[in-house]
């Protein structure tokens, strides 16, 4: 399908020195095919606004012609740095739907290859903003070498680093394999190590601060009007994660702070994630020393064929970008009737401009990449 | 999380707007998650309200999508109050059918939230906001013409692997690309 720009976005340049620029989607900052018309006095943004649907694809119809289990795999497709969440948010769905089950140690195991996800996307996160600042290439590199020893160990576990198509409705597809929770033992004690290191080569450096501090404040009283979710809310200072709000799982058994933001500007988003990845290696010691033997999935669920009653339920779990919810409408057939996803990664996009109005042009790459989004969720 | 009863929400609603229209629908499902559906005439005032009201201040629409149905379309919020950490609560509005009559009240006044996840119902279903600040598609591009996530949507058949499109299909699809002057999209160019 061709492109037509139905209006120029250089149409319409008012008064000395307004300009407008059409930025994206190709740009390597806007972390896919994100495109945003900027409108720029000087290089200060007067206006911006986002462009979505580059990566298009329909998600919810394709979904509505899939049988329910058959959505699993193409979850994993949404946001595809944190595959595992998000087959998480759709089995709670489902299980929410269908009032299932899930047995203790599967849900342990959730807990696992969960803050195992949130550790590697916070961490590709410090890779990226660094690289949106215009330090390509060290700290991205730094970050994807340990994101790869975590995808190793998904690899292990599933037999895919990113496509894990692993959660089941009522448990998850297969049991821990033989020394997988050793190795990620192992692993996770070296992390602390890692996060040291990052921390002492980013956080007290003069340009990042200059970069980072004071830049795209967001109020916590806006930020909650406008849906925003996850580590970009919790920077505002709304002191709101699912994981405690819900308590789902076994996050209630787990001891974990929540760290907030008190300005609610980049720094502050860019700390949370630093602090809320040392939260998941806390949540993963406990995980891994409560971790109880069991059978890993509710053997009175039919996966293949699986119809659940007639209604319609909303699930959501704290994903690593945010609220990841799946709206779902059952009409007890093989296939849902309705099947629409909550994508963090767009709705925090909500207040984009807001944020960026009276910056400059160089703060738009800062403050979108401080957001963290993934085009593949936002587009659906 | 405070569990938070429709019934209990629902009686809110009645005590301080007696005239307005709120249908409690029950849900058969496990999940419990009953939805308010309110009358589209009555929708901004009741939505001001669940936000505002001191014991339920569902100040958080987090989740807002398009439904199509055989008679109407729908569209759902799910709401949560981040001060009283209580939720989910439903709340539906209904257009009047799926071809004429579909506009329903924007909540984005409201909330903020639902900015762009009106212009996608609007987009996929052609669910009409009204008040909406910037009621465009979100998804699809500007001069598409139907709404995809309808259930009576046929894709426009132009893809090269398709040998033969007919009846339907091909004339569904010239519908779509009539419009379009570029001769890149036109089927079978």
């Amino acid at each position: 399908m061709s492109f037509h720009p139905h209006t120029s976005s250089f149409n319409g340049v008012q008064g000395a020195g307004a300009l407008d620029v059409s930025l994206g989607p190709q740009h390597p900052s806007t972390h896919g095919v994100f495109r945003m018309n900027v409108r720029m006095e000087g290089e200060t943004i007067t206006k911006l606004q986002p462009v979505f649907g580059y990566l298009h694809r329909n998600h919810e119809k394709i979904a509505e012609a899939n049988s329910w289990l058959g959505s699993m795999p193409y979850t994993d497709r949404l946001d595809y740095i944190c595959p595992i969440t998000n087959n998480w948010a759709y089995a709670r769905a489902v299980e929410q739907l269908a009032g299932i089950e899930v047995p203790e140690r599967a849900e342990y195991i959730r807990v696992i290859v969960g803050e195992l996800t949130r550790l590697q996307n916070h961490t590709v996160f410090l890779g990226f903003i660094l690289a949106d600042m215009g330090a390509w290439g060290s700290a991205l590199m730094y970050a994807f070498r340990e994101r790869e020893k975590i995808l190793d160990l998904f690899e292990w576990l599933t037999g895919a680093r990113m496509m894990v198509n692993y959660m089941r409705f009522g448990g998850v597809r297969c049991d821990l394999p033989v020394g997988w929770l050793e190795k990620a033992r192992a692993y996770v004690e070296t992390y602390p190590a890692f996060l040291d290191e990052m921390e002492r080569l980013l956080t007290g450096n003069e340009i990042l601060l200059a970069r980072l501090q004071g830049v795209g404040i967001l109020s916590g009283e806006r930020a909650i009007n406008g849906g925003l979710s996850g580590p970009v809310l919790r920077a505002s200072g709304v002191d709101y994660d699912i994981r405690k709000v819900d308590a789902y799982g076994v996050y209630p058994r787990l001891s974990f702070r929540i760290p907030r933001g008190t300005v609610g500007d980049c720094y502050d988003r860019f700390m949370i994630r630093l602090l809320e990845a040392r939260e998941s290696i806390r949540i993963l010691q406990q995980a891994f020393a409560q971790i109880p033997a069991g059978p890993t999935l509710n053997p009175a669920v039919k996966q293949r064929g699986f119809k659940p009653p007639a209604g319609e339920a909303y699930g959501r779990i704290e994903g690593p970008k945010g609220e990841l919810g799946f709206h779902l409408i059952s009409q007890g057939g093989e296939k849902p009737y309705r099947y629409h996803v909550r994508p963090p990664s767009l709705i925090n996009l909500t207040l984009l401009e807001e944020m960026c109005l009276g910056t400059k042009i160089a703060d738009v790459m800062v403050i979108l990449g401080s957001i963290d989004i993934v085009l593949g969720e936002v587009d659906r | 999380m405070t569990a938070l009863t429709p019934e209990f929400v629902l009686a809110r609603i009645q005590a301080a707007l007696p005239e307005a229209r709120v249908e409690l629908v029950p849900n058969p499902s496990p999940s419990g998650q009953h939805a308010l559906v309110v009358d589209r005439r009555d929708a901004l005032q009741v939505a001001q309200f669940l936000k505002n009201d001191p014991e339920l201040l569902l100040d958080y629409a987090t989740n807002v999508s398009g439904v199509d149905y055989a008679d109407h379309l729908e569209a759902v919020y799910h709401l949560f109050s981040i001060a009283k950490r209580q939720g989910p609560i439903t709340l539906k509005t209904r257009t009047g059918d799926r071809a004429k009559d579909v506009t329903v009240p924007s909540l984005t006044p409201v909330w903020k939230s639902a900015d762009f996840q009106e212009r996608e119902a609007f987009d996929l279903f052609g669910i009409r906001f009204e008040g909406h600040p910037d009621l465009r598609r979100l998804l699809m591009w500007e001069e598409f013409a139907d709404h995809p996530l309808r259930k009576d949507y046929i894709a426009p058949d132009d893809y090269e692997y398709e040998p033969t499109p007919h009846g339907a299909i091909v004339a569904k699809s010239q519908a779509h690309f009539s419009s379009v002057a570029h001769p890149a999209s036109s089927p079978n160019a």
